[in-house]
């Protein structure tokens, strides 16, 4: 239902095509390729080592690629001349360890980057900050630190703190990780809204039965590669012995 | 054993001796503040990805924190002198403590910069600051934080050493005292007192440092638990 109607000739916003990554030995991304179209939710998943949080963190520059091409909101981020500044206000990334500043407020971790990236004034900061929280939940914490929140809090900031700079795409990286089950749910939730307005998103997660309610496409992931990929149908009923492995033991 | 202290001819001086502690805490106030301007630009030096900056601000580091302060002022004097630039003892005595304090800042600072998690980096990048913003917003603040208490027990320590500038006659707390003991003869009581103002210095010293504290690190003055 939220699904925006697509024309084959609209650019995916994400497109990764043919992608090598190796840490010294240890090849890491063996050729992945996928795209991700506006107002689309891909969650990327398989095993630890499998390659899905590389992949997720490439897309962000937050890894250089050896080979391959990333194209990102226009942006060629295999390019070495790419101009990070302007693919990173295209791109919002949500981390496992919400690495929230510790040293400031709530609003102050929201307002940053608008105020000092954007150059939009303090007050508008301001009422966008209370605009964000609200959309999480969280409008009676502005003032507060981050230490004085829940996990779930922390990380539903840190996913406000991404959306104060309007970004055209969110990373979420195995973000419900560090949560308990009933922390994790109050972030899921958030992230069900952000879908259900149309965000397009990448998801790295290892929430199976939320995976299968969010996901428009599905990309599992096995030894650096695409192993299988489709609708998240593909959770219930795999076509690959080692996807059929894995929901079996993720179930 | 026969003790016979005698502050009365002291006592009388204690504009001298007030003169004399102002000019300790002049010094120590110019050397604190151009020393933490130092410090917290020679670890980001430290940092650099250019070897030849790194080099050089670990050369800085090493020079001035093995050899002696008081040879440190030397050079200083008569570095500037033998260039032909004549400056007052003050002046030289300040830029000497500057120069010195700087140096032992430049590592206090270089650890709390080294103690930021990477995430807060990549949060921070991937919110697209830029470097400098990232070094002023997110790695500066906490890491002065939580390497203020050796930082202010350095400046302290720096203040206590200024007394070493009386050696070029700048006219310091200890030069004062230098000055009226061999003018009075009374040597030990000048150098109680002398120990009593230094002591009080710090005590200011450490009050404003804690006051100071308060309004830099406006989360600590509200939870008040370490960062």
């Amino acid at each position: 239902m939220h699904n925006i109607t697509r024309t084959d000739t609209a650019p995916p916003v994400v497109g990764l095509s043919d992608v090598h990554k190796s840490f010294g030995a240890l090849k890491v991304l063996n050729g992945v390729s996928f795209e991700v179209n506006r107002g689309e939710v891909l969650v990327l998943i398989g095993r630890s080592g499998s390659g899905k949080s590389t992949a997720l963190r490439c897309i962000d520059r937050f890894e250089t690629i050896d080979s391959g091409e990333i194209i990102v909101c226009g942006h060629r981020v295999s390019d070495p001349k790419l101009d990070l500044r302007a693919l990173r206000q295209d791109v919002g990334i949500v981390f496992q360890s919400y690495n929230l500043f510790p040293h400031l407020t709530i609003e102050e971790n929201i307002t940053l980057a608008p105020c000092s990236v954007k150059g939009i004034s303090k007050s508008q900061a301001k009422e966008q900050a209370r605009q964000v929280l609200a959309q999480v939940g969280l409008e009676d914490k502005l003032r507060q630190y981050p230490e004085q929140l829940s996990g779930g809090q922390q990380q539903r900031a840190a996913i406000a703190r991404s959306l104060a700079m309007q970004p055209k795409v969110m990373l979420f990286d195995e973000v419900t990780s560090a949560l308990d089950p009933e922390l994790t749910g109050e972030v899921l939730k958030v992230i069900e809204a952000l879908a259900a307005d149309g965000m397009t998103m990448v998801m790295v997660t290892h929430e199976m039965g939320f995976a299968k309610g969010i996901a428009d496409r599905v990309v599992f992931m096995h030894r650096g590669k695409v192993h299988e990929t489709g609708p998240a149908a593909i959770l219930t009923s795999p076509a690959t012995p080692e996807l059929a492995q894995f929901v079996g033991t993720g179930l | 054993m026969n003790l016979n202290l005698d502050f009365a001819a002291i006592l009388e001086r204690w504009p001298a001796f007030l003169d004399g502690a102002l000019l300790t805490l002049q010094l120590a106030f110019i050397a604190t503040a151009l020393g933490t301007v130092i410090g917290v630009l020679g670890a980001i030096g430290r940092r650099s990805r250019h070897p030849v900056v790194s080099r050089l601000c670990g050369i800085y580091v090493e020079a001035i924190r093995n050899t002696p302060l008081l040879v440190q002022i030397f050079l200083v004097y008569f570095g500037l002198a033998s260039l032909g630039l004549k400056l007052s003892a003050f002046t030289v005595a300040a830029a000497a403590l500057t120069i010195n304090v700087g140096a032992y800042t430049t590592e206090i600072i270089r650890a709390g910069f080294d103690a930021i998690p990477r995430g807060q980096i990549e949060a921070a990048e991937g919110l697209a600051l830029s470097r400098a913003q990232i070094y002023w917003h997110v790695v500066m603040w906490p890491a002065i934080e939580r390497v203020y208490p050796s930082l202010t027990s350095q400046f302290v320590l720096l203040m206590l050493a200024s007394s070493v500038t009386s050696q070029i006659s700048a006219e310091e707390l200890t030069a004062v005292a230098n000055y009226i003991q061999s003018d009075t003869y009374r040597a030990f009581e000048t150098y109680i007192l002398v120990a009593i103002v230094y002591v009080v210095l710090s005590l200011v010293m450490r009050a404003g440092f804690w006051l100071l504290g308060l309004v830099i690190f406006p989360r600590r003055r509200r939870l008040g638990t370490p960062l």
